[in-house]
């Protein structure tokens, strides 16, 4: 690969429009209801421009900034896997008739460019990627073909959230690897530039498209002091040494009932999270019983029918399902698939309505301080 | 015939590492006891005079319900006990039991045996420690039969 | 950006479609499906089970019970307690099935070999057992003692009588059967199940025990198996989730680390024994 390029916002608008016309979707980060969401975007234009998010537990708000930064935020509540693995999805379908049952054909993915994915959220793909892959075939031939087929245009990240903890997760504040071309918005004299890297053959035909001159030593040297000293003011951190063994040696610690007194069994956690892959299938048929439809949907381990056995759920309480989702973020996932559950974005922090902490809550386990029994919402959200 | 069941006695597992001296004491108060098919051991209402360690066979527990007969509570085999009710007062049996199959047992005299568990606190505590133990087992039999465990719990 | 690409041998959640052979009426609530496999036969391995479909209604993972040695049979013993178990026991012969896997850990009969190997079932739990005893007396010669101990709530809810009668009848197993309620006719014997694993014609030291049935009932079974000298690694159980997808993907049988549709549903004694004691509630 050659070395890295650099353009202006102009040049940012002939690689959506390149990658439009090369046929894929373009999706990146947009303003919707308020968040910075993901969705399908045609220019630079529809980027949350001289836009940041204050973030806080249980708190977001997207605020004017002073700048007209493109990528002057961090995540908000949607992650790249409402593309990979959707929300809902018809899994099979089947048609009856007196010759017996036909599958019928899906519908072919669309080929999706991400444009705007943080580093965290690159490494969430790979892990959800090795969970497709859990059996050591992959188990879902949709998501192959839409992962196979995205292209990943990744933003690094000089600006690191109220909530983020990259670099305790070991997946940023810079891409390394994984992905097509990445990006890095630098601040000149004259504005703004985005420094580009290729990352694949694909992303380095792309940029070769662009006609865009290499990037100066000076602006290579400023777009890595930003990302260097970004690692250096994340919002929180997270000790992960150890954790796995502290985790699955405290399954009876009294945190666990008390963090169940707070949390709400909402699901937004599960939701929001980039690796979090829990699904269920709803049958469903229609009027006159010759179409029958499976659909897969996102499911969470919140939910109180989720362990649903003849006669009851296995985890009955709101602290047992807590326990469960943290442990195996935090442990369980390392035995299973051979990394952390989590990438460190924060998300969970942000869209929990009562602010429950996870890094905080590490601390308090590792510290061996005994939890505040009922403990009111934390103080610091928002009304 | 008294060296003999104590041979007997010391060597059934109930009995196990019991002192020499009190498994006499118990031998003393002990006579064989045979029952063929169908034969009546204990009887609902009845005086509770004695206490059946099974060697051979099955017996069956059975409570009397007016207007549905007899029902089998539980099955009793080699090595239980039949009869509880001789230790408490007011002595009287609770339950009947029949012998199933042809049940040769060892038959204590239950007076008896009161009066040697009361002269001796030793085989007192000795005896009343083995018979705890068998019945906690057969407490959580009881409970695990009442669970309805099968049952299609909707 | 193409990512590992082994792909899956068909699509994992499209069921492939069975015919109705024959239904047989076990119990009042219990039938068992004979079904004629798509493609002609389902090879499977004693303790395993499928995600069987009643179309436009859904799924459930039932057991597979039974032989092994005869792949071109796929039975299936279903109970009857919610709407597709419902639908599943009322399929006529000629009526389609759908089908997926066989999915799960099987039961390993190897490792009884050159010992005793002992069965305890308690209700329906004899049938994920009965395709490894059929494993098991098709090689009879490699084990010592079989010995299969059964319980079940009452003499009409005994699971396959028929067959019970058939291998108590043989010289080379034994089979004890005990009932938590007698009845009238009943001159058999009444408790619980745990008791016969205490007095069972087995040794210990030799034994590889195989425990299917209600959580409960396999923690005592296990108790007593230990309390006789059973090595906790030559317990094996078949532990029950709420399952989707059957092979490890979807989530929701997870307990602990463990996929019980894919790491199981057969686990030793000492693997599944902090998750048979503990309260997850």
């Amino acid at each position: 690969m050659n070395g890295p390029l650099v353009f202006a916002r102009g040049g940012l608008d002939s690689l959506l429009t390149a990658l439009q016309d090369a046929g894929y979707v373009t999706v990146g980060p947009t303003v919707r209801d308020d968040v910075i969401a993901y969705d399908t975007i045609a220019t630079s234009a529809d980027l949350p421009v001289g836009l940041t998010d204050e973030q806080g537990p249980g708190s977001y708000r997207l605020v004017p900034r002073e700048d007209q930064r493109l990528f002057g935020h961090v995540v908000g509540p949607h992650a790249w896997k409402r593309f990979l693995s959707p929300p809902r999805a018809v899994v099979w379908e089947g048609a009856l008739s007196a010759d017996g049952i036909e599958e019928l054909p899906r519908p072919p993915a669309p080929r999706y460019a991400f444009v705007g994915v943080r580093p965290c959220d690159l490494v969430g793909i790979e892990i959800q990627d090795r969970v497709a892959a859990g059996q050591g075939w992959v188990s879902d031939p949709d998501y192959v073909s839409r992962r196979d087929g995205a292209f990943v245009v990744v933003v690094n990240c000089d600006e690191p959230g109220n909530n983020c903890f990259c670099v305790s997760m070991d997946t940023g504040p810079r891409a390394r690897s994984g992905f097509d071309i990445a990006l890095t918005e630098v601040e000149v004299d004259d504005g703004l530039r985005y420094l580009a890297e290729a990352g694949s053959a694909d992303g380095a035909a792309m940029l070769a498209g662009l006609d865009a001159p290499a990037a100066d030593e000076a602006i290579r040297d400023a777009a890595d002091t930003a990302l260097e000293e970004a690692g250096h003011q994340m919002g929180r951190t997270m000790d992960t040494d150890g954790l796995k063994d502290l985790l699955q040696s405290n399954l009876d610690h009294p945190i666990w009932a008390e963090i169940g007194e707070r949390c709400l069994g909402c699901t937004n956690c599960t939701m929001v999270c980039p690796t979090c892959f829990c699904w269920s299938v709803e049958d469903s048929m229609d009027l006159d019983g010759t179409t029958a439809t499976r659909t897969r949907r996102w499911d969470s381990c919140f939910t109180l029918d989720f362990t649903f056995i003849h006669g009851g759920p296995v985890r009955e309480s709101v602290g047992a399902r807590y326990r469960q989702w943290f442990i195996h973020k935090l442990a369980s996932w390392v035995d299973q698939f051979g990394s952390f559950g989590c990438v460190g974005c924060g998300r969970c922090i942000t869209w929990c309505p009562v602010g429950i902490d996870l890094t905080e809550e590490v601390r308090r386990l590792q510290s061996g301080t005994e939890p505040v029994a009922a403990a009111i919402a934390n103080p610091e959200v928002r009304t | 015939m008294t060296t003999d069941l104590e041979a007997t006695l010391a060597g059934h597992p109930f009995f196990y590492d019991m002192e020499p001296e009190h498994v006499a004491a118990l031998a003393a108060v002990a006579t064989p006891a045979r029952f063929g098919v169908g034969k009546q051991i204990i009887k609902q209402g009845e005086v509770a005079d004695a206490c059946y360690l099974v060697l051979d066979g099955d017996a069956a527990l059975e409570i009397v319900i007016p207007g549905k007969g007899p029902q089998v509570i539980q099955t009793l085999h080699a090595g239980d006990i039949i009869g509880w009710s001789w230790l408490f007062a007011p002595y009287e049996w609770s339950f009947d039991a029949q012998a199933l199959t042809p049940v040769r047992a060892i038959r204590f005299d239950a007076p008896a045996l009161r009066e040697a568990k009361a002269a001796d606190p030793l085989l007192n505590a000795e005896l009343m420690e083995r018979f705890a133990e068998v019945l906690v087992m057969r407490l959580q039999a009881a409970r695990l039969q009442l669970m309805d465990l099968y049952g299609n719990s909707r | 950006m193409a990512i590992l690409v082994d792909p899956a041998p068909v699509r994992p959640m499209s069921p492939l479609w069975g015919t109705v052979a024959s239904v047989r009426r076990e119990l009042a609530d219990t039938i068992t499906l004979h079904v004629e496999p798509a493609g002609g036969e389902l090879a499977f391995a004693p303790g395993q089970f499928t995600m069987l479909y009643q179309f436009g209604i859904g799924e459930v993972p039932i057991s597979i019970s039974g032989d092994p040695a005869q792949p071109e049979q796929l039975v299936q013993t279903i109970r009857r307690a919610g709407a597709v178990t419902n639908a599943l026991c009322d399929l006529l012969p000629g009526d389609p099935i759908g089908v997926r896997g066989p999915f799960g850990n099987p039961w390993p009969v190897e490792a009884a070999e050159g010992g005793d190997a002992v069965f305890v079932g308690g209700g329906i739990g004899l049938a994920p057992l009965r395709p490894a005893i059929f494993a098991v007396l098709a090689n009879r010669a490699r084990y010592s003692d079989v010995v299969l101990l059964y319980g079940a709530r009452s003499p009409q809810e005994l699971l396959y009588a028929q067959q019970l009668r058939e291998w108590g009848a043989r010289f080379d197993m034994t089979v004890l059967v005990t009932v938590d309620r007698g009845e009238a006719n009943w001159t058999g014997s009444v408790g619980v199940v745990t008791k016969l694993v205490r007095r069972g014609p087995y040794d210990p030291e030799e034994t590889t025990a195989f425990v299917c049935g209600p959580e409960i009932m396999m923690r005592f079974a296990a108790a007593e198996l230990l309390k006789r000298g059973v090595v906790r690694s030559q317990i094996y159980l078949s532990m029950e989730r709420n399952m989707k997808c059957g092979f490890g993907s979807c989530g929701h049988c997870q307990t602990g680390r463990m996929f019980v549709c894919s790491d199981g549903p057969v686990f030793t004694l000492r693997d599944s024994a902090r998750y048979l004691r503990r309260l997850e509630r």
